[in-house]
């Protein structure tokens, strides 16, 4: 009964605030959407969650969440099962498609220390552009067929930029494009919204229970769970992209995938990594 | 000509035939129900620990169950938290309506398991 009054308290002070806003504020401005502050929350959010955590920990998703997986995941770290991936990524980075071009003409700064760039709004294609996506258009731009987006040697040549960019704080910006900001918008929207047959939210798991138990697993935090793309798993044997998580965790809570950078996919990974901001890079990760 | 119709003595152990079979049916039929109510408990327990069905133990610590998870609450002392049975079977069927924020998925709604399959999880959950 308090809580409950407490709450009507709340909501009518909250209705009240509002009502003063909309009456000093230019009508609309109200519901503006407002990544900056999403972003200060989001991170508040965790930090008092887990007030002994080091922010830049959060990256390490499970195993920031407990000393003994912290120690496992330090000796994991002395031979990191994602290595021979990194090593094939680097070999694929330097070799020269048919037409002698390589990945680093593609890219600024040669494709060197600039994961934490991605994904970007494209303004003059008006969508949100993944690392992934940049690297098979940079392929078919030099006549090499597309690679799958979720393993395999899109893993590969990912970990190895990934790694080159270890410790750089995530920088995702938001032009000043409506379009930019509804991509933004929609993402956070899907990544709250519930689905499938178990109907869960990316929210339901990752925002309302890092630390807990999955049966034997630890979920990961939100904040900074890009950070660490792609990881080695062991539950998949093998390497995975941002895509391969995104669509495994829709088809484990029973909801249909979408196809790997979908649109909407895209706008997910645009919203949380602008969430996760100022986090270091630390891909490629490895997780149980 | 012999007396083809029984003589009295000789239709006392029909009689008693009669009672003993009626015994036996009356026997069969309460450790039918038995076996039945507890069939059902089994049957619950399959369900919370089978993955592809109930899957309680992913986010509930369950006696008897291996690697639970911590999401939920422990599943102890359920008959004096839970009454009475219609409010356990309403959890089941979609706790949303009583907690929006529930992490639980709504089972009877979204057909995850048949009304039948919750009933059985109950009854299991009524052990605890």
């Amino acid at each position: 009964m308090k809580l409950r009054s407490a709450i009507y308290l709340a909501s009518a002070a909250l209705a009240l605030a509002a009502l003063t806003l909309a009456s000093t504020l230019p009508s609309g401005a109200a519901d503006k959407v407002d990544p900056a502050a999403d972003a200060k929350a989001f991170r508040k959010f965790f930090t008092d969650k887990f007030p002994k955590v080091k922010l830049e920990d959060f990256v390490n998703g499970p195993y920031s969440m407990n000393e003994d997986l912290y120690r496992q995941w330090q000796e994991k770290e002395q031979f990191p099962p994602y290595e021979f991936s990194l090593e094939m990524g680097k070999e694929m980075f330097s070799k020269p498609f048919k037409n002698g071009k390589t990945y680093a003409d593609c890219f600024p700064n040669g494709g060197i220390g600039i994961r934490q760039n991605y994904p970007y709004f494209d303004e003059k294609e008006g969508k949100v552009i993944t690392l992934e996506l940049a690297l098979n258009r940079c392929r078919e731009a030099n006549g090499e067929p597309p690679y799958s987006y979720v393993k395999d040697e899109m893993a590969a040549l990912t970990a190895y930029m990934a790694f080159t960019s270890r410790g750089k704080p995530m920088d995702i910006k938001i032009p000043n494009d409506p379009r930019a900001l509804e991509a933004y918008e929609k993402g956070k929207e899907y990544f709250y919204t519930r689905r499938g047959q178990l109907n869960f939210s990316c929210a339901t798991c990752h925002v309302q229970s890092p630390g807990e138990r999955i049966r034997a697993e630890i979920l990961a935090p939100a904040l900074g769970i890009v950070n660490a793309m792609p990881i080695y798993r062991s539950e998949w044997s093998g390497m995975g992209t941002t895509s391969r998580r995104f669509t495994t965790c829709n088809s484990q809570i029973r909801a249909v995938p979408l196809s790997p950078q979908d649109d909407e996919y895209r706008n997910v990974e645009y919203y949380l990594s602008y969430v996760s901001n100022g986090l270091p890079i630390s891909g490629p990760g490895a997780r149980p | 000509m012999t007396d083809h119709f029984p003589t009295k003595s000789a239709r006392f152990p029909t009689l008693r035939l009669a009672a003993f079979a009626l015994a036996l049916v009356i026997g069969a039929f309460a450790s039918a129900s038995f076996a039945q109510a507890q069939s059902a408990v089994d049957e619950g327990r399959k369900l919370a620990f089978d993955r592809g069905k109930g899957n309680c133990l992913t986010c509930h610590v369950i006696k008897g169950g291996n690697l639970p998870g911590t999401i939920g609450p422990e599943l102890v002392d359920i008959k004096s938290k839970y009454p009475k049975r219609e409010d356990l079977v309403a959890i089941l069927n979609d706790e949303t309506l009583r907690n929006p924020l529930t992490v639980m998925p709504p089972f009877g709604r979204n057909r995850i398991l048949t009304e039948k399959e919750i009933d059985a999880v109950v009854d299991f959950l009524q052990t605890l």
